[in-house]
């Protein structure tokens, strides 16, 4: 269903119009309200009223999870804190979070698109929705669970963890729509033929997916086995959180990116040049609405292609295909974001610790395996089992503190980690989406 | 009346003990007594050879992780209850054991079992005051 008919299926034409708007608007604000952008626009060269038509986003300079870092905390918000009434964060590429704000209305917005996204997955007032989403810093659980509110839907906010519960509860509690990263929710599926639980006894229609890649294989997987249908969601908390673009259940095709708050862009990440309409690349994109905390041309890092050819769904919005990977070394373990240079600053944290390190993804089951190999040297060895184990538990004690995954850290012999031209390989990447 | 050993960090995979002892024999050094810990992942192999500072130096160049512990070299009586005569003068001390192994060959009628203590002097102490012969490093090395 669609929700709103007016900003879903504008004309083409009347949508660019609006984007312009609402773009001089921002460019507008962040260059009177945020120093980083002044600086960066009058570095650029461009000024407020030099965006006359689409094509100068052009001119505008990119915005990276480095100035967001470079600026933490709170340097990018474009409100006083009087008139911020949410902080989230998701993680950053070394220590520390990324924040991100939220003013009232833009809540109010969040809100409001989350809650179109639900209606464009097939879900209704009347629904019960079961939010496995976690709630916390994460924009995740919470953006899900007032989407559904604004909807009218009923929301069971179970957050993650105690699957065996949570099918307890699809079972008494009878929800119709599922809410949680696909990998989750094969780990359901398994969990409860485990317990005997047969998926086409509960009442679940619909399933949300995010927060992590998949792929068509695991969407037909992911249908057989909780009998629903499987649409996906995307989103990310720089921007948002989730409900920038979700597919529609009617053609289940590409994710309709909601143009009217999120101006879009392809780029080749090596050129910053845009790609031709269609053709894969780094996803950019600028705020059109939010207050607390706009950006301008924020590189997502994360690959697609963009689709404009209206939808059988009646949207005339662009759709995004599946994430396809990422332009950087970010690696999603369960919906977690991990950057190795955080695994790495983790394990230098730990006394003793050689530098030799490298990540091993995997996928067991349904559920992504993180190994941490680690090489060990003089200074940490000891001709004792259980002081070897112990320190790899530290290890694996440490990162789990830290990213909230539960990895497996196992110790190797020095050089036995492959060095091409002196540079380790630091990821391998097995599983297969 | 300590005996260095050397300890090598292996990991668990095949050949790699191989490749020690192929390392140790083409250096012409003589393996006295071994064993090896073993877990899923990794294992520990401690070794006591005639030339310590050879067959070290001769596994750090091939890149093994080397380590040095002392350890010590008793004789135990080779007849029912001979080591649990040791162990129970340990035992009464609370001297705990981080593990032991035996040595390939005899001295004379009796074995020679290599301990690994926390406290290696108040251990040694004890047992020779118990009348229990401990070997010098040399004398094992040359055993």
């Amino acid at each position: 269903m669609i929700r709103d008919i007016e900003n879903e299926t504008m004309p083409r034409e009347d949508l660019r119009a609006l984007q312009l708007q609402r773009l001089q608007a921002v460019v507008e604000r962040v260059y009177h309200l945020v120093p980083f952008y002044r600086r960066r626009l009058d570095e650029a060269g461009v000024k407020p009223e030099d965006i006359r038509t689409l094509d100068d986003l052009q001119r505008l300079p990119f915005t990276t999870k480095q100035d967001i870092r470079d600026n933490y905390p709170f340097g990018l918000f474009a409100t006083p804190m009087a008139q911020v009434v949410r902080i989230h964060a998701s993680s950053g590429t070394t220590g520390k979070p990324t924040p991100v704000a939220y003013t009232q209305r833009d809540l109010e917005t969040w809100a409001e698109l989350m809650a179109r996204t639900m209606a464009c997955a097939g879900a209704h007032r009347g629904d019960i929705i079961h939010n496995a989403y976690g709630y916390g810093l994460f924009t995740g659980g919470l953006g899900f669970h007032y989407g559904a509110e604004r909807l009218g839907a009923a929301v069971i906010p179970v957050s993650g963890g105690q699957t065996r519960r949570q099918i307890m509860l699809i079972q008494d509690f009878a929800p119709t729509v599922l809410c949680c990263t696909p990998s989750f929710a094969l780990y359901l599926a398994e969990v409860g033929l485990e317990m005997g639980v047969s998926f086409q006894d509960t009442q679940l229609r619909v399933g949300v997916f995010g927060a992590e890649p998949w792929s068509e294989a695991m969407r037909q997987e992911i249908e057989n086995r909780l009998y629903l249908d499987a649409v996906d969601i995307y989103g990310l908390s720089e921007i948002m959180g989730p409900g920038v673009c979700v597919e529609c259940i009617e053609a289940k095709k590409g994710l309709h990116l909601f143009e009217d708050h999120f101006l879009p862009e392809i780029i080749d990440p090596q050129t910053l040049e845009p790609v031709p309409p269609g053709e894969y690349g780094e996803l950019v994109i600028t705020t059109l609405t939010r207050e607390a905390f706009p950006l301008l041309r924020y590189r997502t890092r994360d690959v697609t292609s963009l689709d404009y050819s209206p939808c059988i769904c009646g949207r005339t919005i662009a759709r995004m295909q599946r994430i396809r990977g990422r332009s950087d070394d970010m690696l999603i373990i369960r919906g977690v974001n991990v950057f190795p240079s955080q695994i790495e600053s983790v394990l230098m944290e730990t006394p003793g610790v050689a530098p030799h390190y490298q990540l091993i993804v995997d996928r067991e089951g349904q559920l992504d395996t993180l190994e941490v190999h680690v090489e060990v040297d003089e200074a940490m060895f000891s001709d004792e089992v259980k002081k070897m184990e112990a320190l790899a538990k530290g290890i694996q004690r440490q990162i789990k503190d830290y990213f909230t995954v539960s990895v497996k850290v196992k110790l190797v012999e020095p050089r036995s980690i492959p060095r091409s031209e002196g540079k380790a390989q630091r990821v391998i990447d097995k599983r297969k989406i | 009346m300590k005996v260095e050993q050397i300890s090598v960090f292996l990991e668990n995979k095949a050949g790699r003990l191989a490749e020690v002892t192929r390392v140790l024999g083409d250096g012409g050094i003589n393996i006295r007594a071994l064993s090896l810990a073993d877990t899923t992942d990794f294992g520990i192999l401690r070794l006591i050879v005639d030339q310590y500072d050879k067959a070290r130096e001769l596994l750090k160049q091939k890149g093994f992780t080397v380590g040095k512990t002392e350890v010590v070299a008793v004789e135990v009586p080779d007849r029912p209850g001979g080591l649990g005569l040791v162990l129970q003068i340990l035992a009464q001390a609370g001297i705990n054991v981080e593990y032991m192994y035996a040595f390939v060959q005899h001295s004379g009628k009796n074995a020679v079992i290599i301990f690994r203590f926390d406290n290696l002097d108040d251990a040694i102490t004890l047992l020779q005051k118990e009348g229990i012969h401990i070997y010098k490093g040399e004398e094992v090395y040359r055993l």
